[in-house]
């Protein structure tokens, strides 16, 4: 007997107590919490996101589409970074601004080399205002999800307001589960000495999530 | 952690220790109030609390009810999308596949995700006899596992220490480990972490092998979801070219709906937060992305055993949150090593005594390790009823019963440190079913009363050691009511008062 058969028998064994011929339905599920909570109008979820993102340290910044290559060059300059990974699928123009070394997100690529970049730049499945995170799926214009991890700066586009969800029920609808997904909420943070808050860990330092918009600027 | 912990002393012994540390019992009251109290605020923010807590409950009641079902779904899921699953009855199987997996790729070195399952298994002792280093990268952990010493705490393990102590550790111990610590490193927590960081990126940029536990798994898709804060659990997930996640069977979830509730509860009720920095997920293997081989070991250990106790059972929803160390009057004195098992806490004293049995002294005093508060049921996001799986649990350390051990049914004897509690329970219950004996029996005692003793004598000794004997009245109320009301309202018959 195979240790699966030996633990499918225990299961099947500790459960004679339950009324089993109707399957798993015979136990209910209550599902009458929110689908999210508040009913905002777009812009305001659009606020929301970009408060919650600040409150747990991205830094957020808001720009139309014309503006964005210009935005990104600036962010990358001001910090100083010399490269820069970039995905396959990052419109090309987004860096068009830059004056650094672009980094392709090829499989030859190891980890060390990816810690020797500066910065990242990548797109995003989807964001969610309640919670501020955005979501990674691997898509061609956010990569594989070492290049998010490894470099020490990650600029994270995020289109306002089609990307945008209220809540984490909205999110996990637009999400295709096969595709490995990375949630992120603010950058990398421990509370493990003395329960003292402190940013970056081993993920990027710093997170800045660039919400931009097809509309020009009011 | 050890697997067994035989050498461990029961929970009385080692609590009155540590609740004679006083800077233990500073870190602990510091920690358990800041994490409650900012718990309390971000699920306050939920206006549908309640209902995701029921919903929570339910999605794991039917889970549970049906466990085989899903397992089989879950097994399927993850094999279509290019995992492999194993099966392990128990820790020495769960160990022996690991080893056998991580030898099978030439490696000497795993890099680990924090994981309450590889704890409970005694994963890196069986590893380390196997020539085999497992690096533990979250940052507690690290500690902890440098500092040779035991997690007292589910979420934050290396809560027991402070700033100072986690120098001293990094100074003299990360140099026989691999990079040393910086010269002239502070106990400031930024340089801390800092050292950290440095510390364990050379171990996540040469990786070969990662392991990990889960939080959950989908079995509609095969989706394993780790829920983490420093991103070392990304690193150890996506960096390696293998990948073990060792997972026991409760954490199944149906459905990839049904996330949409834990992903709201855990955060919440876990580190206080709307949503942790990182979560990853991820279905069998991704090509050109994450580790190119995935190996998932479904642990019993002891869980269908659990399952098999239709009261008990319930501990099986738990998804680690820590909320009910937190509130824990006892957990809070106590620390959590007292609880000897990788699962300290309110939880630990229902969880580890149904994995492990009752055997040991230790296992037998933890259903004991509660005043019965009922504040750990109070903010339970899964609803478990924690004081009554305790209440439930020391019925059976004292008069024993049917219990399933290892698969096997089998009849535990009542605990002999009982007998006299046993004794007396029955004693009272003849008393209390006969209203002429009680009524007897409380003119004796009234009448004697300035002879009775402040402790009591014999095998009661140790109970009223730390308890004051209640006085007794010089009239019983059955008297008194029968004196002053009875007579008034010629209601004299003793039996309809009963």
């Amino acid at each position: 007997m195979s240790s699966r058969d030996v633990v499918l028998a225990r299961v099947r064994r500790a459960l004679a107590d339950v009324p089993r011929a109707a399957g798993p339905e015979e136990t209910a599920v209550p599902r009458d919490y929110l689908r999210s909570h508040g009913e905002l109008p777009t812009d305001d979820i659009v606020q929301q996101l970009a408060e919650n993102l600040a409150d747990y340290r991205a830094i957020v910044h808001d720009i139309d589409a014309a503006g964005l290559p210009g935005l990104l060059a600036h962010l990358l300059g001001e910090r100083g970074s010399r490269s820069v990974v970039a995905p396959a699928g990052l419109p090309p123009e987004w860096l068009a601004d830059c004056d650094l070394e672009v980094v392709p997100d090829v499989p030859e690529t190891t980890p060390g080399e990816l810690d020797a970049v500066d910065s990242v730049v990548t797109g995003s499945a989807v964001a969610i205002a309640e919670t501020g995170t955005i979501v990674l799926d691997g898509s061609p214009d956010q990569g594989r999800r070492r290049i998010t991890l490894v470099p020490d700066h990650h600029i994270c586009v995020v289109r306002v307001p089609e990307q945008v969800v209220a809540s984490v029920p909205q999110a996990l609808e637009r999400l295709a589960p096969r595709r490995p997904l990375t949630w992120i909420s603010g950058p990398s943070a421990t509370s493990d000495i003395e329960l003292d808050r402190v940013e970056g860990v081993h993920g990027p330092r710093t997170l800045e999530v660039v919400l931009v918009t097809s509309r020009a600027p009011l | 952690m050890s697997v067994t912990d035989l050498g461990m002393p029961a929970f009385p012994a080692a609590a009155a220790r540590s609740t004679r540390d006083t800077r233990l019992r500073a870190n602990l009251r510091y920690a358990t109030h800041t994490i409650r109290d900012k718990r309390a605020r971000a699920v306050g923010e939920l206006s549908d609390w309640a209902q995701l807590r029921a919903a929570g409950r339910a999605i794991k009641d039917r889970t549970l009810r049906h466990l085989d079902h899903y397992l089989e779904r879950l097994e399927e899921a993850v094999t279509a999308a290019g995992g492999q699953v194993h099966w392990a009855a128990d820790a020495a199987e769960a160990n022996r596949i690991v080893t056998r997996l991580v030898r099978a790729t030439g490696e000497r070195e795993v890099v680990k995700v924090k994981s309450m399952a590889t704890q409970e298994i005694g994963l890196n002792e069986a590893l380390a006899e196997a020539g085999i280093s497992a690096y533990e990268t979250d940052l507690a952990e690290l500690i902890v596992q440098l500092g040779k010493d035991r997690p007292s705490h589910i979420l934050v393990p290396a809560i027991h220490r402070n700033r100072s102590e986690i120098r001293d550790i990094f100074r003299t111990e990360m140099g026989s480990w691999g990079r040393p610590a910086p010269d002239g490193l502070s106990d400031r927590p930024t340089e801390l972490a800092e050292a950290a960081r440095l510390h364990l990126r050379e171990k996540f940029l040469r990786a070969k092998v990662g392991i990990s536990g889960a939080n959950f798994m989908v079995a509609e898709t095969g989706t394993l979801v780790v829920v983490e804060s420093e991103g070392n659990g990304r690193m150890c997930l996506t960096l390696p070219e293998t990948l073990i996640s060792v997972v026991g069977i409760e954490k199944v979830v149906p459905t990839w709906q049904d996330l949409e509730v834990f992903l709201q509860l855990l955060p919440r009720s876990s580190t206080a937060e709307r949503m942790n920095p990182y979560t990853s997920m991820w279905t069998g293997t991704t090509d050109g992305d994450g580790p190119r081989t995935f190996h998932l070991v479904l642990l019993d250990n002891g869980r269908t055993d659990t399952l098999a106790d239709t009261v008990g059972r319930q501990a099986l929803r738990c998804i680690r949150c820590s909320a009910c160390l937190n509130v824990c009057p006892v957990y809070e004195r106590a620390g959590g090593h007292a609880y000897g098992s990788a699962y300290p806490g309110p939880i630990g004293a229902i969880l580890t005594p149904q994995l492990r049995g009752t055997a040991s002294a230790l296992d037998a005093s933890l259903p004991y390790a509660s005043s019965l508060c009922g504040a750990c049921y109070e903010v339970c996001p899964v609803a478990i009823d924690i004081p009554e799986v305790l209440v439930h649990l020391r019925e059976r350390v004292v008069e024993g019963g049917k219990v399933v051990r290892g698969g096997m049914r089998t009849v535990i004897q009542p605990a002999k440190g009982h007998a006299a509690e046993r004794a007396a329970m029955r004693a009272a219950g003849f008393v209390f079913d006969r209203p002429g004996v009680l009524r007897a029996g409380q003119r004796l005692a009234a009448r004697t009363r300035r002879l009775h003793p402040r402790r009591l004598p014999g095998p009661g000794h140790a109970w009223s050691d730390t308890r004051d004997l209640p006085p007794v009245p010089a009239e019983s109320f059955r008297d008194w009511w029968q004196r002053t009301r009875g007579a008034e309202r010629g209601d004299g018959r003793e039996e309809g008062a009963k």
